[in-house]
């Protein structure tokens, strides 16, 4: 299924047009950069606070305010850029098992975020009520941030397994 | 001379293990990789309230307290792995075009850098809790910003090459 999916993005215009405007893909590659630039400067000092390794003079509540939008943000770029170089080189992407792990792992990062602020939603100090809820904040706060590293690594590595 | 001293960096020991490993460069290009997004995400944090884009109402002072700690661990990281990249091919990329143009847009964003903090930063308790700084500070903060936009550019650029 997956091969018909890439033969037929093979053949649109699109694909074409990614293929053959020499400086699509760098360009759309370093927009994608930037903005995982944007998405792990701003995980990684949320996910510091709730592992309690730093700025622990703000809330987790008020720090995840401040940095939530600037992940979601840059994650929509990420996922038009991503859709960009998709359409361009399918084969390289689709059918990689690095790619669809990094996409798994993505899906965990969304679905672990939308925990940590659904909860600080209906209460600010949620995280910070009981020792158990502490604990669980640290656990919380180093598998995000170790999703986000191994999206990046899979990411990196799309180029080099497959 | 710098031909005889290039030729003799990639005839290293560590340079040749890197160009000859078919997974040592992937893996220490993946830590530049993650170096660079703490680097570039950190100075674009602070770049931006600098112009007066994001967080106004926080004070600049503050904010560079807490987030540059890690741009400088992430900048070394990237140095270290980035000179041994350059190691293990550095004849061919000293000669690459958007190489040398990166190494220049590097050099001068550390003049921004250090223009701002020994000449506009002096001032800063003055100003660090405005919404609208200094015509010098949101100027080495647009410098700042579109020089690391292309540094993130020239980088990505290298491997096309």
């Amino acid at each position: 299924m997956i091969q018909a999916l890439i033969g037929w993005i093979e053949s649109t215009r699109p694909n074409q047009v990614v293929q053959n405007v020499f400086w699509i893909i760098p360009v759309v590659q370093t927009i994608h950069i930037l903005s995982v630039s944007i998405v792990m400067a701003s995980m990684a000092m949320l996910d510091l606070r709730l592992m309690g390794l730093g700025l622990g003079r703000h809330s987790i509540a008020s720090l995840a305010q401040r940095f939530m939008p600037w992940a979601w943000g840059a994650l929509l770029l990420l996922l038009l850029t991503g859709t960009v170089l998709i359409i361009g080189e399918p084969g390289r992407s689709l059918g990689n098992w690095v790619f669809q792990l990094k996409m798994s792992l993505l899906l965990l990062a969304v679905i672990a975020s939308l925990i940590l602020i659904h909860r600080l939603r209906r209460d600010r100090e949620y995280w910070e009520r009981t020792p158990k809820l502490r604990i669980a904040s640290r656990v919380l706060g180093l598998l995000l941030l170790m999703l986000w590293v191994g999206i990046v690594v899979c990411g990196r590595w799309i180029a080099y397994v497959g | 001379m710098i031909d005889s001293f290039l030729q003799w960096l990639q005839e290293t020991a560590p340079a040749v293990a890197i160009a000859e490993s078919s997974w040592l460069f992937p893996t220490i290009e993946t830590v530049h990789v993650l170096a660079l997004t703490i680097v570039v995400g950190s100075i674009v944090m602070i770049d931006l309230r600098l112009i007066g884009a994001t967080q106004r109402h926080r004070s600049v002072i503050e904010l560079t307290q807490e987030v540059l700690p890690w741009t400088w661990i992430g900048f070394a990281v990237a140095v270290c792995t980035g000179s041994l990249m350059f190691t293990s091919n550095a004849v061919k990329y000293f000669a690459n075009v958007p190489f040398r143009i990166k190494m220049i847009l590097l050099a001068s964003a550390g003049i921004n850098m250090l223009f701002f903090h020994l000449v506009t930063y002096r001032s800063a308790h003055v100003w660090h809790m405005d919404a609208k700084i200094p015509p010098s500070g949101r100027i080495a903060g647009g410098v700042s910003l579109a020089l690391w936009i292309s540094i993130v550019g020239f980088g990505r650029w290298i491997g096309f090459v």
